[in-house]
């Protein structure tokens, strides 16, 4: 007969406490229990309002991992409550254990916030398939397992907020889409079913909201409990602005265009005239910083900019390979 | 000891906009009895960008750059994190994806060379840890900063994605909770500060056509490193120390606050506690004043 080990150790909860309707100020609560191996996250939630408050809040419904709901922030990293073993966050973080809710400033009650804005960018992307659809269809719209592929995981997404969350652009700029809703844009731009054409793209493109402004520091594909990895969705997002002809001239696409044009020029890059190509006459509200730098022995005259060695190679390779159009 | 050897991928701006930081790289390697080997042939990364523009030209450029390592038969360090980002996303997608190599070595060998997924890459801060060690750093250590509070600043590309830095170096980090710049500032005798903001972004990649956004993040990191008591701050990414190094101005008007620290290269920390003379670690090619050595 086997027998199985549950093992307890001792964990010290700072549990973020807030209620919009009473309190000024959120606090923290201290508590201390013991946890065993089995536990997740969830289960500690559970014990807390059940065993010690009863007044403390949190959102749960599935406990599967498919519902979405009790996302939460433990030590500042982005947890779906019910999927994370207790033993894991401990491994990761040792046994001083911090829960807040995925973003204080939209605390509603504890753990519960409002998604308001989530919901909004959400719908703002036209989350569906956009087609002229044949009530009285006479045979099957067949989608070949490679065309499904191309989704790419897209239509896992449990819309729990997480990467919504942790995404730093969100947090200081109101009109950015997100990564959610990134990736829930490229899931219906890439169903071949879509019939949308340029009309959900064009919003990708569009200054502070769109893909451009994404400051690619991978806090959502970190936060993913769905290993979607919405930045690879951004990504894919740009390369059909492009391909699709509607990454029209603006600092963010010329930038992206300059690194091309430098390697294919030196190998290497040149900073100056990226900035220079990206920019356009613009470029006079960098002087001032150029001139420090210049000082400083920060900037490279075009006469001595650096090459790379074999350049001939890297310009064959920019040849034969290259395919994108701008 | 041993003597180290590598394939050393200075990237772009180690030859224009921080030059302190080729200079102090190379001194450290001195002192540390490391040979680097200068891929001179290497192109630019990308940096983050060409690959939404063009993706498998992206592939193919950081496939050939890794090539070189490969005929060198030496494991490549980059001493940029975005470098390493996209270098070792290269070697993941190509690794994992044998159509996708077969593809791009197809355009490799228009030039004679071919990608065989044999070199590791690894950012340099990792690889001194991984093949030196703390300990051993800590014992050359000369001249400990024991008088100095020294707030590291991580830098996404070296923690996020964490698949990628896992498959690079030995000594894991957690991304909410990374530990190696605070052991090496600790290993240099310096009090490490912890703040919220050392895992965050400073905002370099969206300087251009999110100034605002740029700003304010570059901003919220100086100050959280200030509130935490720090005389500086250090950074093994030559792109967050630009940011919050020459852009502080701009920083101190986004978020209504004067900000201002010394920022360090990881390399210059390092070579400060290892008894490099200060010349040869480029610090007067910083914008924020560095005067406290």
């Amino acid at each position: 007969m086997s027998t199985h080990n549950i093992n307890t150790q001792k964990v010290n909860f700072k549990v973020f406490r807030f209620n919009a309707d009473v309190d000024y100020l959120p606090y923290y609560e201290d508590y201390t229990m013991e946890v065993t191996s089995e536990e997740v996250v969830l289960d500690i939630l559970n014990r807390i309002k059940w065993d010690l408050d009863g007044s403390f809040s949190y959102r749960r419904s599935c406990r599967h991992g498919i519902c979405g709901a009790c996302a939460i922030k433990l030590n500042g990293r982005a947890t779906l409550a019910c999927k994370e073993n207790m033993n894991d966050m401990i491994k990761l973080f040792g046994n001083d254990i911090t829960l807040e809710p995925l973003s204080i400033k939209r605390a509603v009650k504890d753990m519960i916030i409002d998604k308001a804005d989530f919901w909004q960018k959400h719908e703002a992307i036209k989350p569906y398939l956009i087609s002229d659809i044949d009530e009285y269809p006479e045979h099957e719209h067949l989608v070949s397992p490679k065309q499904a592929e191309e989704l790419d995981d897209a239509d896992l997404c449990i819309q729990c907020g997480a990467c919504h969350y942790a995404c730093p652009v969100v947090e200081i700029n109101d009109e950015f889409f997100g990564p959610a809703a990134f990736a829930k844009a490229y899931r219906f731009e890439a169903d071949v079913r879509d019939e949308a054409g340029t009309k959900r793209l064009t919003e990708m493109h569009k200054e502070a909201q769109g893909v451009w402004d994404c400051v690619k520091c991978f806090e959502c594909a970190e936060a993913c409990p769905k290993d979607i990895n919405p930045i690879g969705k951004i990504t894919k997002l740009h390369l059909m602005l492009f391909d699709k002809g509607l990454a029209t001239s603006t600092v963010a696409s010329r930038h992206a265009v300059g690194f091309k044009n430098s390697i294919a020029k030196h190998g290497m890059l040149d900073e100056g005239t990226l900035v220079l190509y990206s920019e356009g006459p613009s470029i006079i509200k960098h002087i001032p910083v150029a001139l420090q730098m210049f000082r400083k022995g920060k900037i490279v005259l075009p006469w001595n900019m650096p090459k790379s060695d074999n350049l001939d190679e890297i310009q064959k390779l920019v040849k034969s390979s290259s395919t994108a159009k701008f | 000891m041993k003597k180290l050897k590598y394939a050393l991928f200075t990237g772009c701006t180690a030859k224009q906009s921080t030059p302190e930081q080729m200079m102090s790289t190379l001194a450290v390697a001195k002192k540390l009895n490391i040979e680097l080997i200068e891929l001179t042939e290497a192109s630019c990364c990308g940096a983050s960008h060409l690959q939404d523009y063009d993706d498998f030209l992206s592939l193919v450029l950081n496939a050939r750059n890794i090539a070189y390592a490969e005929k060198h038969e030496l494991t490549m360090v980059t001493i940029c994190n975005t470098c390493q980002l996209n270098t070792a996303m290269t070697k993941h997608r190509l690794d994992n994806n044998a159509e996708l190599k077969a593809k791009v070595n197809e355009k490799l060998a228009e030039v004679g060379l071919e990608y065989k997924g044999t070199s590791n890459v690894i950012h340099f801060l990792y690889a001194i840890i991984d093949d030196i060690g703390l300990d051993k750093i800590k014992e050359m250590v000369v001249t400990p900063l024991s008088q100095f509070n020294i707030a590291p600043f991580y830098g996404c590309h070296n923690i996020r994605p964490s698949e990628l830095q896992n498959e690079s170096h030995k000594s894991k980090e957690n991304p909410y909770n990374p530990t190696s710049l605070d052991d090496l500032i600790i290993a240099c005798g310096g009090m490490n500060v912890d703040y919220t903001e050392k895992n965050k972004c400073c905002g370099f990649h969206v300087e251009l056509q999110a100034p605002k956004t740029a700003s304010i993040l570059t901003g919220n990191a100086i100050a959280g490193a200030m509130d935490g008591n720090a005389d500086m701050m250090v950074t093994p990414c030559p792109l967050c120390h630009l940011k919050l190094d020459t852009q502080t101005k701009h920083a101190s008007e986004a978020i209504g606050r004067e900000v201002e620290l010394p920022i360090l290269h990881m390399q210059q920390m390092l070579g400060l506690a290892l008894g490099c003379p200060a010349d040869e670690l480029g610090l007067k090619h910083h914008l924020s004043k560095v005067n406290f050595i």
